[in-house]
């Protein structure tokens, strides 16, 4: 296999919304690159829709503390607080300096950025909806994508497309770089880099139905988790309510944020009897069990009672063409369905990850659950926590968070760098990934031990045990499936031998990310005896701040999964009771 | 159902040119072209190499030309086009394994046009202001994903490949009709040039072949009488 060299200052993986944002604060004070195994416009902050919330207060009275408030209760109390105060104080100032950057925001009459209403956001501490998201149409995650994009392109920014980074290189606790491949010539390639940033998103394809790309495999969290490191909260899996039904394509908050509502088989509104004071647009992990609940109670529509209704034809065909044009498109396209005239089939979808690599606030990545910092990790975006969503991320939040947490990477990149010497790797620092590479290279093929068969069961069985509602039953039976697959992992084989776009091979390692993200949830799952946010259990269905008010921190150990607790840090708000 | 697939396979390892495979799959109507791809690699010849990402039209990877136009994968169901279903990589760029062509002579005619809002004036420290009319002007060219289904369906640039292409004068109209943007006079003066949108001879593939319903003919009309009064 061929080996290239190559010596940078810092190196950012990942050039979704979180690694462009880093790359546009480190890239004027050091010799920079960012890795990414899509092209950046192809990322999948592209696909969030919405919109980015800040107290910019452009219809109505709003002030940070609000956001702060909505935030710390969105989260069912595990955020910490100080973390989300940074937070919702920086809205204010990203979202200026995204329009300074071009970002063609919606307007108001007035020539201000529009903002409109999404799911718990509230003004004076859960009065009423506020309007506080900040959107451009209903494509806004493209916009920041784009805008940053072309940011990067004006100050010459160094991208490494189309490589993908498989291993990173620690020394006696200190970063020396990362390793990656070269998807078109199958070329390994050395990076010397003292600061590293992992920016590569979420992990939602560890479910069948997800609203994530099929390239959100958890490789940031995944090669660290490899390393030692641990990571937190990885019990919160958000499922977003409405995902087009079976399809699990996304269809935005934004849609009840302008009026839609959410109905049964028989056309009730039912998150009235859920969510009195704020029903439709109440916090995600709410409506998804409300349709969890109508579903199993039998009030779910079609042949199979499996899905409910998202009404939009009361809106208004001007509204929908103006306000939600993408995500009707994407009904029209893929279910052949007029929004205007008939509701929309739908079902909760895997969408967020609100646990990742633990960090602190400046995006320093911790190796425990003391705080002790790795130096010159970094990691900000989806795949880090912060943590700033607790155990349920507002819609909204998390566009925010990879501009803030991203710029704070990338200053924090800035500041190691000057303070350090450059590091070297020897030219055989590859050589572990090389070996792994050749090994599934010269297994002879066989269809059991494929990749897609032991991804689709995984996708099945994490679908069916660990979604939305689970139990200490459905959860150790996981485990077992999960080492099942893992035994069956380890003669993984592929039939594509050859170096140029060999993607099977990729698909082969980013497996094993898959099946990290699986054992992690699984087990920080059966460990919370509590139900808290997204994570519901049917036998502890209390949330139980006594024993529970914390995060966790799944460490690798062996093949199985040793798991560590750090006190959630407060703030301004006790934990009270969540109700909307 | 059973539908036929022919894709144009090139492995650059093995095959001195690109040659034809026929696959027989079992499909429902519902489901995406990219599905099929989908099938075949996963179920079949895990060497076919074909980008994708979103899997919904968001992204732009999977452009690719089936039954002669060209369309992203994730975007077009079975029930929508006739059988067999020819897939083969978009025209125009080098190709590098199957469907997956190199991007980066398109990438570069993009940056050329300067893809950056250029404003040398103080902002602020609040948004710079800009009425919902002024916002409308270059609403539909900012949904482009650069997925290249334009340029690669334009005869002209088939023929003079140095040609910015459809998809950078649709970049270049985002900036040039933004109310914030200082900078039309210089992106302008680049799309004067023999490779710029004079070459455009308005046939109307890269409108039909967006699969953001962008207006791209009408952009690059626009672009051209805008350069007309610069002088
Ligand atoms: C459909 C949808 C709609 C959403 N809508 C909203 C919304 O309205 N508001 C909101 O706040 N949030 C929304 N979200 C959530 C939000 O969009 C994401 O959490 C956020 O964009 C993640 O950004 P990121 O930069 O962390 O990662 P991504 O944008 O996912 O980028 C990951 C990057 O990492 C790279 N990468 C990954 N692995 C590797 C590797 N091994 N080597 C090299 N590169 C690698 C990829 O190429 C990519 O560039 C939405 C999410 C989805 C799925
Ligand atoms: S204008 Fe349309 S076809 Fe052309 S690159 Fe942009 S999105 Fe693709
Ligand atoms: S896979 Fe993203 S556009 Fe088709």
């Amino acid at each position: 296999m061929k080996v290239i060299k190559h010596s940078f200052d810092g190196v950012i993986v990942g050039a979704g919304g979180a690694g462009l944002r880093a790359a546009i604060e480190a890239a004027p004070h050091m010799k920079l690159a960012v890795i990414t195994k899509l092209y950046p416009t192809r990322s999948h902050t592209g696909a969030a829709q919405g919109g980015m919330s800040a107290a910019l207060a452009n219809v109505e009275e709003d002030n940070w503390n609000w956001h702060a408030f909505d935030t710390v209760k969105g989260s069912d109390y595990l955020a910490d607080q100080p973390a989300v105060d940074i937070l919702c104080k920086e809205a204010i100032d990203s979202v200026v300096e995204l329009e300074h950057w071009g970002l063609p925001f919606s307007r108001l009459e007035n020539g201000k950025i529009a903002q409109r209403r999404f799911g718990g956001h509230t003004v004076k501490e859960g009065e009423a909806p506020a309007f506080r998201a900040c959107y451009a149409a209903d494509r806004t995650g493209h916009m920041i994508l784009q805008t940053l994009y072309q940011k990067c392109v004006s100050m010459g920014v160094t991208f490494f497309d189309e490589f993908q980074v498989l291993d990173i290189k620690i020394d006696d606790g200190v970063c020396k770089g990362v390793i990656a491949y070269e998807v078109a010539t199958g070329d390994i390639h050395i990076f010397e880099a003292r600061a590293v940033t992992f920016a590569t998103g979420g992990f939602g394809k560890i479910y069948k139905v997800s609203s994530n790309a099929h390239s959100l495999t958890g490789d940031g969290p995944g090669i660290l988790y490899q390393k030692g490191i641990p990571l937190e909260d990885m019990e919160f899996y958000q499922f977003h309510p409405t995902g087009i039904y079976r399809l699990g394509i996304l269809l935005s908050e934004a849609a009840r944020g302008e009026g839609g509502i959410l109905r049964n088989k028989d056309g009730e509104r039912f998150m009235e009897r859920y969510a009195p004071s704020i029903k439709d647009l109440a916090p995600r992990d709410m409506v998804s069990r409300a349709i969890a609940t109508e579903i199993s109670e039998g009030n779910g529509a079609g042949p199979n009672n499996d899905f409910v209704y998202l009404d939009l034809t009361h809106l208004g065909a001007e509204t929908i063409k103006q306000k939600l044009p993408d995500i009707t498109d994407f009904v029209r396209t893929y279910v052949k369905i007029e929004p205007i005239n008939d509701p929309i089939p739908v079902q909760p979808t895997a969408h967020y990850a609100m646990g990742g690599i633990p960090t602190d606030v400046n995006a320093k990545v911790l190796s425990d659950e003391t705080g002790t910092v790795l130096p010159g990790v970094y990691s900000a975006g989806e795949s880090a926590c912060v943590s700033v969503h607790g155990a349920n991320r507002l819609g909204t939040n998390s566009l925010l968070d990879i501009v803030v947490f991203g710029k704070r990477a990338g200053q924090s990149m800035v500041d190691y760098v000057s303070s350090t010497k450059p590091m070297t790797l020897s030219d055989n620092a590859a050589e572990d990934l090389t070996n792994k590479i050749e090994n599934l290279m010269e297994k002879d093929h066989s269809l059991e031990f494929s990749v897609p068969r032991i991804r689709e069961e995984l996708q099945d069985t994490m679908e069916e045990n660990a979604k939305i509602f689970r139990t200490e039953e459905s959860l150790e039976k996981q485990t077992e499936i999960l080492s099942d697959l893992r035994d069956r992992y380890q003669n993984v084989t592929i039939s594509d031998k050859g170096k140029v776009f060999n993607t099977e091979l990729l698909e082969a390692i980013e497996l094993e990310y898959l099946l990290d993200m699986s054992d992690t949830t699984v087990a920080s799952a059966l460990h919370r005896k509590e139900s808290r946010g997204a994570h519901s259990r049917v036998d502890h269905v209390e949330r139980d701040d006594k024993n529970w008010l914390k995060h966790s921190f799944a460490f690798k150990n062996g093949d199985s999964v040793k798991l560590e607790y750090k006190d959630v840090e407060l703030g301004n708000y006790e934990p009270k009771e969540r109700k909307y | 159902m059973d539908v036929k697939v022919n894709i144009l396979r090139y492995n650059p390892e093995t095959d001195r040119k690109g040659h034809w495979e026929e696959y027989i799959l079992e499909a429902d109507p519902d489901e995406r072209i990219l599905d099929l791809l989908h099938k075949v690699k996963w179920f079949d010849d895990g060497s076919l190499a074909f980008r994708r990402s979103c899997a919904h039209g968001v992204c732009g990877s999977d452009a690719m030309v089936v039954n002669g136009e060209n369309m992203l994968a994730c975007q077009v169901l079975v029930k929508e086009v006739s059988t067999p279903i020819k897939i083969e990589p978009i025209r125009g760029l080098p190709v590098i394994k199957d469907l997956v062509v190199n991007m980066d002579s398109f990438f570069d005619s993009y940056k050329k046009v300067m893809p950056y809002l250029i404003n040398d004036g103080e902002p602020g420290e609040r948004e710079r202001l800009q009425s919902p009319e002024d916002r409308d002007r270059f609403e539909d060219t900012t949904k482009c994903i650069l997925c290249a289904a334009c340029t690669t369906s334009c005869p002209v640039f088939w023929t003079a490949d140095t040609y910015v292409g459809p998809a950078a004068i649709v970049n270049a109209h985002r900036f040039v009709f933004d109310s914030r943007d200082n900078a039309s006079k210089q992106r302008l003066e680049i799309l004067k040039d023999v490779d710029g949108a004079f070459r455009c001879r308005t046939a109307f593939n890269c409108t039909s072949a967006c699969p953001r319903g962008i207006q791209v003919t009408k952009a690059i009309e626009d672009v051209k009488r805008e350069t007309l009064t610069i002088n």
